[in-house]
């Protein structure tokens, strides 16, 4: 059977961050747009772990935690606007947030 | 072993992402994405990043998904009304990402240098002993600006979403 090799952890990484991308572009629900971008941030984490892997340095995983670390903060701050946004429109849906739409 | 392992939890995080960009309903999506976070734990654990598999759990799977579930029960956001797409990108939309992902792993396999195989235990650097010690001597200066961003954070986070008093 063909051995896994870094590469593998790498088309992985870039199905994930593609499906990310598509889910950002078309969706409409801004939790769901949210959820997305986790994806593509994992899909990140996933390079950086195989790299640091494959060069045997740890610098790839630390920089990982930050990036966990971001996106934990970016999590809370979008969750937060969604929050203020549905206060004031009553939805959840990209389209229909139109404030600055002139 | 190793084979067997990647090919499952990667096949599952894989079915697990698209569920969660074709689901309508937010719940289902959040649940989806705890797959996704679950298996990419086991993938980086056999990468041999014990302490980051362990961090994508609890900060993930546990924290940022209750976080999800919580605003989701908060706003009591119901299904997306699916709105018609053109044709022709029904049509091509999914073979042009297939073919573009193709190209995309052909360069890389092309590019990137062969290297020995990833094998399970072949690599134990990422042990929070590891882990702690190049945290707090090299990379020092990051991790407390990174707690400066978390405090920022929390800020704007309270201040965008408390009730206005008047």
């Amino acid at each position: 059977m063909h051995p896994i090799t870094t590469v593998d952890y790498l088309c992985l990484s870039a199905a994930l961050l593609l499906i990310g991308t598509v889910g950002v572009l078309t969706r409409r629900n801004v939790v769901i747009i949210l959820m997305s971008i986790e994806l593509i941030l994992n899909a990140v984490n996933i390079n950086l772990i195989a790299f640091s892997r494959a060069l045997e340095n740890l610098g790839g995983q630390i920089f990982a935690i930050f990036v966990i670390t971001d996106a934990v903060a970016e999590a809370a701050v979008g969750l937060g606007i969604l929050i203020a946004l549905f206060r004031n429109k009553e939805t959840v849906q990209a389209d229909e947030i139109d404030l600055l739409k002139w | 072993m190793d084979v067997i392992l990647f090919l499952i939890f990667a096949i599952v995080a894989v079915v697990c992402a698209i569920n969660v960009v074709v689901q309508t309903h937010p719940i289902s999506s959040a649940v989806s994405l705890i797959g996704v976070m679950g298996s990419l734990a086991i993938l980086y654990l056999l990468l041999g990043a014990e302490f980051i598999a362990a961090a994508q759990v609890i900060v993930y799977a546990g924290a940022v998904m209750v976080l999800f579930v919580f605003v989701i029960m908060l706003l009591n956001a119901g299904a997306e009304v699916r709105r018609g797409r053109s044709l022709m990108v029904q049509l091509l939309g999914i073979p042009l990402l297939i073919s573009f992902l193709g190209l995309v792993a052909w360069f890389v396999e092309r590019i990137y240098p062969p290297t020995a195989r990833v094998q399970f235990g072949g690599f134990t650097g990422g042990t929070p002993r590891a882990i702690g010690q190049a945290l707090f001597t090299t990379y020092l200066l990051p991790f407390e600006v990174t707690s400066i961003l978390i405090l920022i954070a929390i800020l704007g986070a309270i201040v965008l979403a408390r009730k206005e008093i008047d």
